[in-house]
């Protein structure tokens, strides 16, 4: 009897990591329980991106330095990595597009690995791959973000309507949530993202996590210990390159962030 | 400007089963350290852990060796704070005031060595003793030489749930919980939020000694029970990023923790509330 086999499922974190927190890996941890219990995924990667420098967040350190802690706090994970291609785009992309860059790159590496296989002689495949000569389940890939994230596809000018049509319905939300917060309240009030429940899974945290950067760096400017909240190594990175201070936290002090910055800019008469 | 001679040494303490040690263990004592310090009147120089020996008896409480073990891994990281298991190898199950006494006699005098019967009270509960307001050394001696520092003091350090345990029948005595914040004082960290302050209010002996109650605000909300950790392996969930690494691989490793290991103790009475049934009969 052949098992049912499980779609392959990429988990995609955007967001600034300023710097990486504790709460940020168990938001991977937490939705790859759910998505495995569902009994119809598998989960076969976790890609963490942080945003551009252009994104224009107050307090918001350079990319290089981001990327770096983060690869340290993912050093010991198996499945989680940090990718850098969002960081290192000329100018700030919209969360859609990489999306779709995460996606594409996942489906020419399936690609490359069926022309491998094609390539190889009979008697080295192993017993593994006579169940890939079925037709290899294609992999989904789905935003994992917490509830505070769907809240702001309400906020003005922040996001592009056809943009949340395409996250929702072509890939998908996992969306973390925390006692007190109601994400299925958001859901109902919009009916877009209504129409695509179905592909909006909702994970609640039950042990309260909420470790928040914003607070990392505020007690790292004063001194106090964040030890045990962020892993040691970037604790240690953080000190050594001197990275969060008063002056690292006026940056973009007063300026409008980049895709508020983006739509202001569009002709009103094309709403 | 504060003469940092001055400063009260400091030695934090804390009691608890650790089945098994989480990071919001870990994180009480930097929380504790940190407010001490900026009240510019502590320097803290030691941070312990306690595990409760096996014989509390509470339900799903597994084996010491592996709780002192889990501890050890998970303050490898730490410079100041370490595990102590004085109070698990003892055979029977020790009131927390009596790991207080011990940790401070032996802080006085690092070298001599203690049994059981040593662990007596500095000074009896009960006795009237001349407080000044902001003197917080247990010791009877007045301090009149300004170049000698205050002797170092050992506190409790621990979270709202041991301040609102007080008020469970039988399971503290009375007399313990005077000579705790009498003597020896409490670091209780909690959520904004929390009604711990309420808690002082309402009881006599907490408002008489809230001087030697600090309060701490932990504004990370942090919730990472031990109860939670284990039910989360039964379901097969993880836990990483909760507990340290080594802790989550040792756990893993020696397959802790299942609905077997929650059983354990399922039909015994907890160790105080037996003992303080008898001493009260007797």
């Amino acid at each position: 009897v052949r098992m049912k086999s499980r779609i392959p499922l990429i988990l995609l974190a955007c967001g600034s990591f300023n710097p990486i927190t504790n709460m940020h890996m168990r938001l991977f941890e937490l939705a790859r329980d759910h998505l495995h219990q569902t009994g119809q995924y598998q989960v076969t990667e976790g890609i963490m991106s942080p945003v551009n420098d252009d994104y224009g967040k107050k307090g918001l350190v350079s990319a290089k330095h981001r990327i770096a802690m983060a690869k340290l706090a993912l050093e010991t994970s198996d499945w989680i990595r940090v990718d850098p291609w969002e960081s290192e785009q000329k100018k700030w992309t919209e969360t859609v597009k990489v999306l779709r860059h995460h996606y594409n790159e996942s489906l020419r590496l399936l690609q490359s690995r069926k022309e491998f296989m094609k390539n190889k002689q009979p008697i080295e495949r192993s017993t593994e791959d006579s169940l890939s000569h079925q037709q290899p389940v294609l992999p989904e890939l789905k935003l994992l973000c917490g509830a505070d994230f769907l809240q702001t596809f309400k906020m003005p000018n922040l996001w592009k309507e056809e943009h949340i049509k395409e996250i929702v319905e072509r890939f998908g939300l996992v969306c973390i949530s925390r006692a007190g917060s109601d994400p299925a309240k958001y859901i109902n009030e919009s009916d877009l993202l209504m129409k695509f429940q179905h592909n909006i899974f909702l994970v609640k945290e039950w042990v309260q996590n909420e470790i928040s950067a914003t607070q990392i760096r505020y007690a790292l400017r004063r001194g106090l210990s964040v030890k045990y909240l962020i892993p040691d190594s970037v604790i240690a990175y953080i000190t050594h390159h001197n990275i969060y201070t008063e002056e690292s936290e006026q940056k973009n002090e007063g300026d409008l962030l980049q895709p508020l910055k983006l739509h202001k800019t569009v002709n009103p008469l094309n709403d | 400007m504060e003469d940092p001679d001055k400063k009260t040494e400091v030695v934090l303490l804390a009691c608890g089963s650790f089945n098994p040690i989480t990071n919001m263990h870990l994180r009480l004592f930097e929380l504790a350290k940190d407010y001490l310090h900026e009240t510019g009147k502590y320097k803290v120089i030691k941070g312990i852990i306690s595990p409760v020996g096996d014989a509390y008896k509470k339900k799903g409480l597994i084996s010491a060796n592996h709780r002192v073990t889990m501890a050890k891994l998970a303050t490898k990281s730490s410079e100041w704070v370490e595990v102590d298991d004085w109070e698990s190898s003892q055979s029977e199950w020790l009131e927390t005031v009596k790991v207080l006494r011990y940790h401070h006699q032996k802080l006085l005098s690092p070298d001599a060595t203690y049994s059981l019967q040593n662990v007596v009270p500095l000074t009896r509960p009960g006795r009237k003793r001349k407080q000044e307001p902001n003197r917080h050394d247990p010791v009877k001696k007045k301090n009149q030489n300004p170049d000698i520092k205050s002797p170092p003091q050992v506190k409790l350090v621990c979270g709202s749930d041991l301040l609102e345990s007080f008020r469970i029948p039988n399971l503290w005595k009375l007399e313990d919980i005077i000579e705790i914040v009498e003597n020896y004082g409490i670091v209780c960290i909690s959520r904004a939020g929390n009604n711990v302050q309420k808690l002082i209010y309402e009881s006599d002996i907490l408002w008489k000694h809230k001087n030697n109650i600090h309060l701490v605000e932990e504004w990370i909300t942090n919730d990472i029970s031990s109860t939670k950790i284990r039910r989360a392996l039964r379901r097969g969930q993880s836990i990483r990023y909760l507990v340290p690494d080594a802790v989550q691989a040792y756990i893993e490793k020696n397959n802790l923790y299942s609905p077997e290991s929650e059983d354990m103790n399922a039909e015994v009475v907890l160790a105080p509330l037996q003992k303080n049934a008898n001493d009260s009969k007797n």
